[in-house]
């Protein structure tokens, strides 16, 4: 075991009641709504005592653990209280686990996004285990009078082995909770782990199956009103007049109103993007009737003058400022804009070496562009959030990524100081990056301010795929530079997008070829982006993997040994400096996918193979795609996926995000698009957004991890972007076709 | 408004309620059983699905008032603790992420085992397309409706 100071973040330590003003939100009695079967009930302790903010003991030896961060669906309510139960030596069968409220006094970095939670939360989520075991521990030696070094745990019993006697952790918890917190605790080594590596599956899996009320939308609360929203129905338009006559006679219609969700020259967070910061709001008793009588609003919309927004960095030390034209724009021009750009000298990322005599001296060169269209999240359960604000508190409830932010974005909208907001977070129906962005919180906050009623939001799926804070359009162009002996000596990517550009200057092939040069360019838009599950590289990895696989055909190499060898180059004799990646683990999952798939670089039969490899978000993942064409019709037979994220803490839910993303990458390469005409999205609807569909999906999915013991990163974004790579050359073999405009398949099948 | 006496779950429900509302919502604003989701409502992505007399059905295209004395069961009426075998193979085989299109997911699989206790994968892809997954769940899913039949008809 290693002994290790609680200086980390040593305030996780203390207990939620000796903190000024903070403590813990009360849980809503429409959240615990589940009923507990008899025995759960048998099972509960009649007591429990708070060890630290993040666990409490039952006098029953039970515990309740928090899980601090939102859950989306990556897992982390399991997975993070597995790591504390670890740490404190108990058998996961006797933990509960509750969704912590954001409590910044606590818990660091109570946010989604990244794929960081498992990574920055490891060392505190550790900490807060050990620590209450330590404390537990010397709860026992005082009562025995032993020192605490004589008492050791197993699966939450404590034992003093010399003089033979044992204790359950019940049993000294109302002690234990009276000591105060180590300066430095003991943390397992990692073979003595027990639960971190062990299967658990998801602590919400029996509510999720069973219907229990779990969701933001699933909320409900005594006199409680429900609010939708009328916004612009193009990106360029704001709200001129509204002419709300019939929808206030209609039944159930409480009110009708404007709101300005964020007020002009306040200052505003990265995540208060909101292209619609001016709605009309109708609120009633039930979401039919609010539903129907939105439909009867007539509104006028007029055209904007482009604008200037600035915004806080994530860091809050910086800002950054972003340009909104005027304008109704179409996927028609912003394709020509992207081809007319991609022709010219971008802006200059990256250069090593001498780029332009490398491509004059080349024996042969490969040039491709790549693009790919805007997104909408999509996430299953649309945007909503409860809000309750009276005079002198408001309590938020509902799906939102980032509550922290949130929590000062209300406060300064509705003029409450932070201290009298409680935000909790429900169980979400997707993030995705979507969550980010929470307006919708603060449209929720407003329009109960101004009901003077607890109102929860809901937005319609036409208000959520027309309302997004979109993936950007994108485009890569690339040129490879081959000599006679088929060494890549030149690389050359300018890539840019609609508004902003795909480019990660530093990663590979970067630090791999010795004359490299990485362009970048981007054109303003008025239709709002945002962050989507892999920023960038949900364009970028599969462009780049593409392109990879049309050079090392052309260099007559197999694709897979083409890589490794710049691997090789990037690992001895790396160019440049800040590469962006570790040369030898990335050639690590490429290998361990060649080595289970058994590829031989061959189609074998009638089954086609594609690869690809990317990093990002500290994981690396290697792809094989096998597909089949039955009856003219791509079909995706089986995904070979290699993935090294350090060590696996759940490996049923991490094999989970791995097939998760695998399908989610094929199905937004193949399928996926959201065009523009006049400013207005084309799709608003499942009928004509497509996404990838049971029959679609591949037939199976088999995921091997990296083993080692590096420390542990994340899966919530890392397997989408390689995928597509692999998919775009697998569809090359399958059919003879390169295809390099995403989405590759636009026929729409029916479904009844 | 018109008074309507639904059979929902084995039980007998009463709502006052404007005709044309969809019985997604009469079963979520009305009756606060919220397992049945709301995700499109307009029958493209299945998370409203429900058993109208065993057979699936998209309830946010279902009026109140064209369902009558027809039996209604709803996520919450499968099981009384989540036992139902289909259920059970959904948490053996760990398939939820976030979760929220499963309960549609598992109506359409029950429905769909019930009519045919041994399914094809073709008839699997077949009677399982109109459900999304946004995170992408698909192949654990099959899996588990391949085990729940598996288990259904060894017992
Ligand atoms: S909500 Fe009914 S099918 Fe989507
Ligand atoms: S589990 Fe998230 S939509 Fe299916």
């Amino acid at each position: 075991m290693a002994l290790i100071k609680t200086s980390y973040g040593r305030r996780s330590f203390l207990k939620t009641s000796a903190m000024a003003g903070g403590g813990l939100v009360v849980g809503f009695s429409w959240l615990a709504s589940c009923n507990p079967s008899p025995k759960e009930v048998a099972e509960m302790p009649k007591e429990w005592f708070e060890i630290n903010g993040y666990l409490k003991i039952g006098d029953n030896g039970m515990a309740t653990i928090m899980s601090p961060n939102p859950e989306i669906g990556q897992n982390v309510k399991t997975s993070m209280p597995m790591i504390v139960a670890e740490e404190l030596d108990i058998d996961w069968n006797n933990v509960l686990v509750e969704q912590a409220p954001l409590n910044t006094t606590i818990f660091i970095r109570q946010l989604a996004g990244g794929s960081q939670s498992i990574r920055q939360g490891w060392d505190g989520l550790r900490m807060a285990g050990a620590t209450a075991r330590h404390m537990l521990k010397q709860a026992a030696a005082k009562q025995w009078e032993v020192p605490v070094e004589e008492v050791t745990t197993e699966a939450g019993v404590i034992h003093h082995k010399s003089s033979n006697r044992s204790v359950g952790y019940g049993e000294v918890a109302s002690l234990a909770a009276t000591l105060t917190a180590p300066e430095e605790v003991e943390l397992k080594s990692l073979d003595e782990f027990k639960i971190i590596g062990t299967a658990t599956r998801n602590v919400d899996g029996k509510k999720i199956v069973t219907g229990k009320p779990l969701f933001g939308i699933d909320q409900y609360e005594e006199g409680m009103l429900t609010a939708m929203i009328v916004h612009p129905p193009a990106f360029g338009l704001t709200l001129k007049s509204f002419d709300d006559a019939e929808a206030r006679k209609m039944p159930g219609i409480k009110d009708v109103f404007s709101i300005k969700t964020y007020e002009k020259g306040k200052a505003k967070s990265m995540f208060d993007a909101d292209a619609f910061p001016e709605l009309i709001v109708v609120v009633g008793n039930s979401t039919w009737e609010v539903m129907n009588a939105k439909k009867t609003i007539k509104a006028e919309w007029q055209p904007f003058e482009g604008y200037e927004e600035e915004f806080a960095n994530f860091s809050g030390d910086g800002s950054f400022s972003v340009k909104v034209p005027g304008g109704m724009e179409n996927t028609n021009s912003h394709k020509e804009k992207m081809e007319a750009l991609s022709a010219k000298l971008a802006k200059e990322a990256r250069k090593d070496g001498n780029p332009a005599s490398a491509f004059k001296k080349a024996a042969k060169i490969v040039e491709r562009s790549y693009t790919a269209p805007f997104l909408a999240h999509n996430t299953m359960e649309p945007m909503n959030f409860f809000a309750n604000v009276t005079a002198d508190k408001a309590i938020l409830s509902g799906p939102i990524q980032t509550p922290e932010f949130m929590e000062k974005s209300v406060s300064s909208r509705i003029g409450l100081p932070l201290d009298k907001i409680e935000i909790q977070m429900t169980r979400q129906g997707g993030g995705f990056g979507r969550r980010l962005y929470g307006h919708f919180v603060v449209e929720a906050a407003v329009i109960s301010q101004k009901m003077k009623a607890p109102v929860k939001l809901v937005y319609t799926r036409e208000d959520d795929m027309s309302f997004g804070n979109y993936r950007p359009a994108y485009h890569a162009r690339y040129r490879a530079a081959l000599d006679e002996d088929n060494n890549l000596i030149g690389f050359h990517v300018r890539a840019g997008g609609i508004p902003e550009s795909p480019l990660f200057a530093n990663r590979f092939p970067a630090g791999a070829v010795e004359n490299y040069l990485a362009e970048s360019w981007d054109v303003p838009s008025n239709i709002s982006v945002g962050a989507f599950r892999a920023p960038r590289s949900n364009f970028i990895a599969g462009a780049e993997q593409s392109f990879l696989d049309e050079v090392a055909e052309a260099a007559g190499k197999d694709p897979i040994e083409f890589r490794i060898e710049l691997f090789e180059k990037a690992k001895n004799n790396p160019v440049g400096e800040n590469n962006d990646y570790d040369a030898e683990r990335y050639a690590g999952v490429l290998k361990l996918a060649r080595e289970k798939s058994g590829w031989n670089g061959n189609t074998t039969g009638n089954v086609y193979r594609g690869v690809s490899a990317y990093y990002c978000h500290n994981s690396y993942v290697a792809n094989i795609l096998d597909m089949e064409m039955k009856e003219d019709k791509p079909v995706v037979k089986k995904v070979f996926c290699a993935v090294d994220c350090g060590l696996v803490v759940n490996p049923i839910a991490a094999t989970n995000m791995v097939e998760g993303g695998t399908v989610d990458g094929i199905g937004h390469a193949m399928y996926s698009g959201l065009t523009f005409k006049d400013g207005k999205p084309e799709q608003v609807n499942f009928d004509r957004y497509r996404l990838i569909r049971h029959s679609e999906a591949p037939k199976d999915i088999e995921v091997h991890f990296v083993k080692n013991n590096e420390h542990p990163t994340g899966l919530g974004e890392p397997p989408f972007p390689p995928i597509m790579g692999a998919l775009a050359n697998a569809l090359y073999k399958a059919t003879g076709q390169r295809h390099y405009d995403q989405p590759f398949i636009t026929k729409r099948p029916v479904v009844s | 408004m018109a008074d309507f006496k639904l059979n929902i779950n084995g039980e007998s429900r009463q709502v006052s309620i404007d005709p044309n509302t969809p019985m997604l919502w009469v079963l979520r604003d009305h009756l606060q059983l919220v397992g049945t989701k709301f995700g499109c409502g307009i029958a493209q992505c299945g998370a409203c699905t429900i058993h109208i007399e065993d057979v699936a059905v998209r309830s946010c295209q279902l009026p109140v008032s064209a369902v009558g004395e027809q039996k209604i069961t709803t996520i919450e009426g499968l099981s009384k603790e989540g036992e139902h075998p289909v259920q059970q193979a959904w948490l053996e085989q760990d398939v939820p992420q976030c979760g929220y299109c499963q309960a549609g997911q598992i109506m359409s699989a029950t429905a769909l085992l019930k009519a045919n206790p041994s399914p094809t994968d073709e008839e699997i892809d077949q009677a399982m397309n109109g459900n999304i997954c946004r995170c992408g769940t698909y192949t654990r899913i099959k899996k588990a409706i391949k085990s729940a039949a598996t288990t259904a008809q060894n017992s």
